[in-house]
């Protein structure tokens, strides 16, 4: 499925070194996606998953995904309509998991200094920016490898790896 | 002369077969290595959705049924079983059923982990391998399903840090205690994308175990791998377990090759550290948390259930009991290494004392079997303290070495081991 590179939608802000164990508990790793979402983030912040919408920006603060590699955890934030997650820094397998499974996500140091919770922005993955609607601040991430922006074009690593193996067959 | 380069920039420009290889680039490489634990039946079922399925290479491809083995439910077991029936119409010949162990440990005693190489792994804590001069890190499964079919799968080139680790280390101070100590001054994510390279004399006097359990723990500062550069002691290892010393090409960083920063640490003067809840960099010298009570000490894990552990805690247990209303859960890392701790007597010190022993594998550490009700606390020796890991969110998990752990669950209280460590008996810390 093609992942749209843009998006516009209301910023939910949470703190630093979020570990995918409280993305996803334990207990609930095995359950259905739709019971999964409506837990998402519970602790770090309650009203995400009630309140969030399609196309919503998740904004994080360093480290974002430490502990576990689960893709799980990465699935249900993609499950819950983001458009986009910002954060300061991933951890390197939550990093991983999103552009395999075609999750938007976008690296801005700082990004908090410059957008509160329930703030309006608009994310282009592109253009490595992040636009705060209410403020007019436009801030500049880090850009994304085009290799890697081809992945989220293509919804991720395994669709591009069954085209190659088609080719190769 | 060609511009000196690191052991991350050296193993991918092998594995990638480019050159010219600088922090930040994206590459594709070719492991050498892929393993997959429990998350192999997701492999699996993800491969059946692509086509053109043709492995690559099944040789390379290594599955280890560890995380919940043996099953406790039909649907474990049905996956266990769709990995049997794989591994057997592939011809996987590294398929390690769930009376191996930890999958890390695994390949590490059976010769699949070799110096020079590059290993993905269903499993974070894949920096292990660096205890063998190989560069480990953790990816997704369905990465791994990617890599089964096309053989390569993306890279970026880390930026490197160098640790030197001034020793020795006091009695009653270990390994794990260097490493709580570095992740508690970084912080959980000092490390982050980073290639962890540990150097100087110290490092390299250790034994692979001990290495390992550097390796391991890197992963929780955040690094993509970590390594000790292979030396005698590597070449010894592997010699031991039929691997000679032509079947593999090791790697090693140039001299003056560029770090991101050199950290240094004095061992001379650590004492024991304790990993607080619920986060790894939450460290304290012992006698900060001392007193704390427990009501369960779980020996187990990649980081810290090898055999040399084993042995550091029934010293200390030898000739004691566990305290009364605390439960000590030991589970070897692997079939290995319970074997030869029953060989040797650690299994029956350690029962005597008054643990219960469980079949070799991940266990409680990944919330399998040994798990928390509300309220409770344990000392582990595991890599992990996030909350709900083992059991209750409302529990509480304290991570430290074998040693401080053993003393623990003798006074049910966090305890500093050296109270247990008479000078006279300072020859049982020098396990091999």
């Amino acid at each position: 499925m093609p992942v749209s590179l843009q998006t516009v939608g209301r910023a939910w802000v949470v703190g630093d070194n979020i570990p995918s164990d409280q993305m996803v508990k334990s207990h609930r790793v095995f359950l259905p996606m739709e019971e999964i979402v409506r837990h998402v983030l519970e602790d770090a912040h309650p009203g995400f998953a009630p309140g969030v919408r399609v196309g919503d920006v998740l904004v994080a603060g360093r480290h974002f995904g430490q502990s576990s590699g689960r893709a799980i955890a990465t699935k249900a934030i993609k499950a819950t309509g983001v458009g986009c997650v910002v954060a300061e820094s991933f951890a390197r397998t939550f990093y991983r998991n999103a552009f395999e499974i075609g999750l938007p996500i976008l690296e801005i140091p700082h990004v908090r200094e410059c957008v509160s919770d329930g703030d309006r922005v608009s994310v282009d993955i592109v253009a490595g920016s992040l636009t705060n609607e209410r403020t007019g601040a436009v801030i500049d991430g880090r850009p994304t490898d085009p290799f890697l922006l081809e992945m989220l074009r293509g919804g991720g690593l395994i669709p591009i790896a069954a085209r190659l193996a088609g080719e190769s067959s | 002369m060609s511009r000196p380069l690191t052991f991350a920039q050296k193993v991918l420009e092998r594995a990638s077969g480019e050159s010219g290889l600088e922090p930040g680039m994206i590459v594709d490489a070719y492991p050498d290595l892929y393993m997959s634990h429990v998350a192999s039946w997701r492999c699996i079922r993800t491969l059946e959705r692509m086509p053109g399925r043709t492995l690559f290479a099944p040789e390379r491809i290594a599955m280890v049924m560890d995380h919940l083995s043996p099953a406790q439910t039909s649907k474990t077991a049905e996956h266990h079983q769709l990995c049997r029936a794989f591994a057997r119409e592939h011809g996987i010949e590294k398929f390690w059923d769930v009376n191996a162990g930890i999958a890390h440990l695994v390949l590490m005693e059976n010769g699949h982990v070799l110096p020079g190489q590059l290993i993905i792994g269903t499993d974070s804590h894949s920096t292990i391998y660096g205890a063998l001069g190989a560069f480990g890190t953790g990816v997704g499964f369905s990465e791994i399903t990617a890599t089964w079919v096309t053989g390569k799968l993306w890279m970026k080139v880390p930026e490197s840090l160098r640790v030197e680790v001034d020793g020795p280390l006091q009695l009653g101070v270990f390994p794990k205690d260097v490493m709580l100590s570095l992740i508690g001054r970084v912080g959980a994510d000092g490390a982050t994308y980073c290639s962890v390279e540990f150097h100087g004399a110290w490092a390299q006097g250790l034994s692979v175990s001990e290495r390992a359990t550097l390796c391991n723990l890197s992963m929780e500062m955040g690094a993509k791998n970590a390594v000790v550069p292979a030396d005698e002691t590597t070449v010894a290892y592997l010699a031991e377990r039929g691997v000679a010393a032509d079947a593999y090409d090791p790697t090693w960083p140039d001299p003056g090759a560029t770090y991101r920063e050199t950290i240094q640490i004095d061992g001379r003067e650590l004492v024991p550290q304790v990993a607080c809840p619920h986060s790894v960099d939450n460290v304290r010298p012992i006698d900060e948390v001392a007193g704390s009570a427990l009501d369960q000490v779980f020996i187990g894990s990649c980081a810290n259930a090898k055999y040399d552990d084993l042995a550091q805690a029934a010293a200390i247990l030898e000739g004691r009991t566990v305290a009364s209303g605390v439960r000590l859960v030991v589970t070897p890392g692997s079939r290995q290494i319970l074997t030869d701790a029953v060989n040797s007597g650690i299994i029956a010190t350690l029962l005597e004392a008054g643990a219960l022993i469980t079949n070799p594998g991940c266990g409680a550490c990944a919330g399998d079997g040994g798990v928390m009700a509300d309220g409770e606390r344990t000392l582990s020796t595991a890599n992990r303290n996030f909350r709900g890991r083992m059991g209750s969110y409302e529990s509480e998990i304290f991570l430290a070495s074998p040693a401080t752990a053993a003393a623990s669950a003798v006074t049910g209280r966090i305890t500093d081991p050296r109270e247990f460590i008479p000078a006279s008996r300072a020859d049982v810390e020098v396990v091999a």
